[in-house]
């Protein structure tokens, strides 16, 4: 297929999954902010949500400190953050409007009314929406789309992409999401077990719909060190950084059979780490730095997965 | 014919319905205005949930429009199509044919037919391509041919539009769209249908591809989301089954074109380019353009690859080219054209350009290189201001203007606030050439929706409606 394309599927279904994304996280701040002992700082709650994102300092340089209000208008109605919900929607309905030709129509209507409801979103009207109602409607909307998609699209090179291009942007979210909140929960040096709160641990696993799939799997009281096994290793868990790899690497095994390409020997080294690695292994030379160094490599592979398809000029 | 009221398609001066319109009518009469309005607030939805949009320019943002869409269809004779159809067969055949004979040999302009100033001379003359042979000879492989009428027989050319015409997608929207709303209404007539327009034009593209390429690969070339035609592009491309590509996937290498895939690069045959000659290409033409292919130009001329249309076409459509067409259809075919063209005054000549000076409250007066009915004046409709500051623009350069006398354009009944009411319309067909020319039987009707406007132009307040051509 057309490289053009196939880049323009791809960032579709990394745009939508951005945007699912953010509004998880935002759900997550909310609804921290308003329970019965909320803290003294605003800023403890939104902050994460500004970190979590792709441009933590234009926030800084044009806001100061988080807060509800203007932390929403950064990251859902702000036009010129390329990553607020905002432009992620418009950004993946503007793709699908270039691919008109190699989506389902299904797929187009669905993106293109779900462009359609936020085209005119300004902060009155997301208060009228009700902030609740509007993260359930973006992450509604997401789930919709990738229903649709995998209900009606043809299953060729197009889907593949499509399929990548929310992998590996479901991967950066979750490894981020992780980062931020177990600094912010878990302060350096701080003992793990007795001070974690209950809420704070159940917030997060939300934010990555982990919260019944970890009661599952573990059968046992929130733990921090078994929440980061959840969303690194857990081959089962959607969400997981090991989940989203391996369907990366099949994937990719099914665009390119050969495997001779640069992109398929990241992704099938980074897969490995995942697939036998351990969480015991990955604490002892820190959390922190195991995230750092997946969000790198994670980056590094959406770039050579971008010259290996998207940009072909040698005539054989 | 010029001046006086306006040919009403429907309703014969008596008060009673023509009879292609007769079963319309009658449903008209049975059904409640409500339900037509309310029609008309399910076919906007339909478009814009659909993304059926053209792009606006203008306060350097573009916005995304929706052209208004009249539900109550045009309905044309079977003899009516018979004149419209042989006509325009005609009239693009001889084009064609006058593109190859300036390209070539010039017997034309030896004849002492056409003033050579005219075409060699012309902006859209493109010397380049001199001598080019090109397969079975055509030059515009879809042609618009914009139509109005003025009276029960008297249909008349009023453009040739041979370089990338537009509206196409228009012509099989909105027959869905029609056949969606009013069924029982479209079952009770006999009417032709169009939706085989795709599948003649992917034959004709395929057929004109260089010679030793069994299963030729066509594309569609476009300018990309923000041109104003781009749902078309994509519609048609769609219909088609064949690659949407913009410039900057193609290439050039060793004379051949190629298009970068994720498997990598595919020689491609036949370019259905959606983008003017001045954009093509970057070494050949507009050195700034970026939508063009660097070193296409080259391609073509080597004949490994087929532009629809071809790179200078768009010099038998210009409007000084126009009053020449009787002209070319006698001397290409040896036969009358079925259909006449608008008589015009071409400001080059001094008497009509005294003549038009002196009358400019009565004749519509246009750039000959312009389109999209911008910068035209019509005499009647423009304040003395207006005229004056047009006057002095004509004098500064009379070559480039022509004029028309304001006609009268036929009305049909359309759908407005308060009921229905006769509104002006033109109409172009589609005329598709390859191993043979042909049009199916149809078109995209546009339809001036502003009461006693002129003016259809989707970019000034134009609508469009289906174009029912009956069988019998």
């Amino acid at each position: 297929m057309l490289s053009r394309s196939a880049e323009n599927l791809y960032w579709m279904s990394r745009y939508i999954e951005r945007a699912e994304n953010a509004a998880r996280v935002l759900d997550v701040s909310y609804r921290m902010s308003l329970m019965p002992a909320a803290a003294p700082k605003e800023s403890l709650y939104w902050q994460p949500a500004i970190e979590i994102g792709n441009d933590p300092a234009a926030f800084r340089a044009r806001f100061g400190e988080a807060g509800q209000s203007n932390v929403l208008r950064f990251t859902v109605l702000d036009r010129s953050n390329p990553s607020s919900v905002y432009s992620c929607i418009r950004a993946a309905r503007e793709n699908a409007r270039a691919e008109r030709t190699r989506i389902s129509s299904e797929m187009w209507e669905a993106l293109n009314e779900t462009w359609l409801a936020v085209a005119d979103l300004d902060a009155a009207r997301l208060d009228t929406w009700g902030l609740r109602a509007f993260f359930d409607w973006v992450k509604s909307r997401s789930h919709l789309f990738r229903g649709v998609t995998v209900g009606t699209a043809l299953q060729d090179d197009a889907f593949h992409f499509i399929r990548i291009g929310t992998f590996i942007e479901r991967a950066d979210s979750t490894a981020r999401i992780l980062d931020v909140k177990y600094h912010v929960l878990l302060p350096s040096g701080e003992e793990a077990g007795g001070s974690v709160d209950y809420y704070q641990w159940g917030a997060l696993l939300r934010s990555v719909s982990a919260f019944r799939a970890y009661r599952n799997v573990y059968r046992r009281e929130i733990a921090p060190w078994r929440v980061a096994e959840l969303l690194i290793l857990h081959p089962a868990f959607p969400r997981s950084l090991a989940a989203c790899l391996a369907g990366v690497d099949r994937t990719l095994g099914l665009l390119a059979p050969s495997g001779r390409l640069e992109c398929v020997r990241l992704a099938g080294e980074l897969y490995a780490d995942l697939r036998y690695g351990k969480i015991d292994d990955i604490f002892r030379s820190g959390l922190h730095e195991f995230l750092e160094d997946f969000i790198g490599r994670n980056n590094r592979l959406a770039g050579q997965l971008q010259s290996d398809f998207m940009m072909s000029s040698v005539v054989e | 014919m010029l001046r006086g009221p306006a040919f009403d398609e429907m309703t014969d001066p008596a008060g009673g319905p023509r009879p292609a319109w007769a079963a319309l009518q009658s449903w008209l009469d049975a059904t409640p205005l409500d339900l037509l309005h309310r029609k008309h607030g399910e076919a906007e939805a339909l478009f814009r949930r659909l993304g059926i949009t053209f792009y606006l320019y203008g306060d350097g943002a573009a916005a995304e429009r929706m052209i208004p869409f009249d539900v109550l269809p045009r309905i044309l004779s079977a003899a009516e199509w018979s004149t419209i159809e042989r006509g325009c067969i005609q009239r693009v055949r001889a084009l064609n044919m006058f593109l190859h004979d300036i390209y070539h040999e010039q017997e034309i302009l030896r004849a002492g037919r056409i003033p050579p100033d005219l075409v060699i001379g012309n902006r859209a003359y493109r010397p380049e391509m001199a001598g080019v042979d090109l397969p079975g000879k055509v030059y515009s492989h879809i042609a618009g041919i914009d139509i109005v009428r003025t009276g029960p027989d008297d249909f008349l050319v009023l453009e040739d539009n041979l370089r990338t015409p537009s509206g196409v997608s228009y012509m099989l929207e909105n027959r869905e769209t029609t056949m969606r709303l009013f069924p029982d209404l479209f079952a009770g007539m006999s009417v032709r249908p169009v939706g085989s327009y795709p599948d003649q034009l992917l034959q004709n593209l395929r057929a004109v591809a260089p010679p030793g390429r069994p299963d030729p690969a066509v594309v569609l070339l476009t300018p990309g989301r923000l041109n104003a035609a781009y749902f078309e592009h994509v519609f048609l491309a769609e219909q088609m089954g064949v690659e949407l590509v913009e410039g900057r996937d193609l290439f050039v290498d060793g004379g051949r074109i190629f298009m970068r895939t994720t498997g990598g690069p595919e020689q491609i045959d036949v370019i259905y380019r959606r983008i003017d000659d001045d954009f093509l290409d970057p070494l050949a033409f507009d050195p700034e353009s970026v939508l063009g292919v660097a070193g296409l130009l080259s391609v073509v001329r080597g004949g490994g690859v087929t532009l629809a249309n071809a790179i200078g076409a768009g010099v038998a459509d210009d409007k000084a080219i126009y009053s020449f067409v009787p002209e070319i259809v006698r001397f290409y075919l040896g036969e009358e054209p079925v259909l006449a063209n608008v008589p015009s005054y071409l400001l080059r000549n001094p008497e009509d350009c005294r003549y038009v000076l002196e009358h400019l409250d009565e004749l519509v007066v246009k750039e000959v290189h312009g389109s999209g009915g911008h910068g035209m004046l019509i005499g009647p409709k423009a304040s003395r201001q207006e005229r004056e500051a047009y006057r002095a623009r004509i004098l500064a350069d009379p070559a480039a203007f022509m004029a028309q006398p304001t006609l009268a354009l036929s009305t049909c009944p359309t759908l407005v606030e308060d009921g229905i009411a006769p509104r002006h319309v033109d109409l172009r067909p589609f005329v598709l050439s390859g191993e043979v020319t042909s049009l199916v039987p149809g078109a995209f009707t546009r339809v001036a929706l502003p009461e006693g406007s002129l003016v259809v132009n989707s970019s000034q307040g134009g609508g469009t409606k289906d174009t029912w051509v009956l069988d019998a």
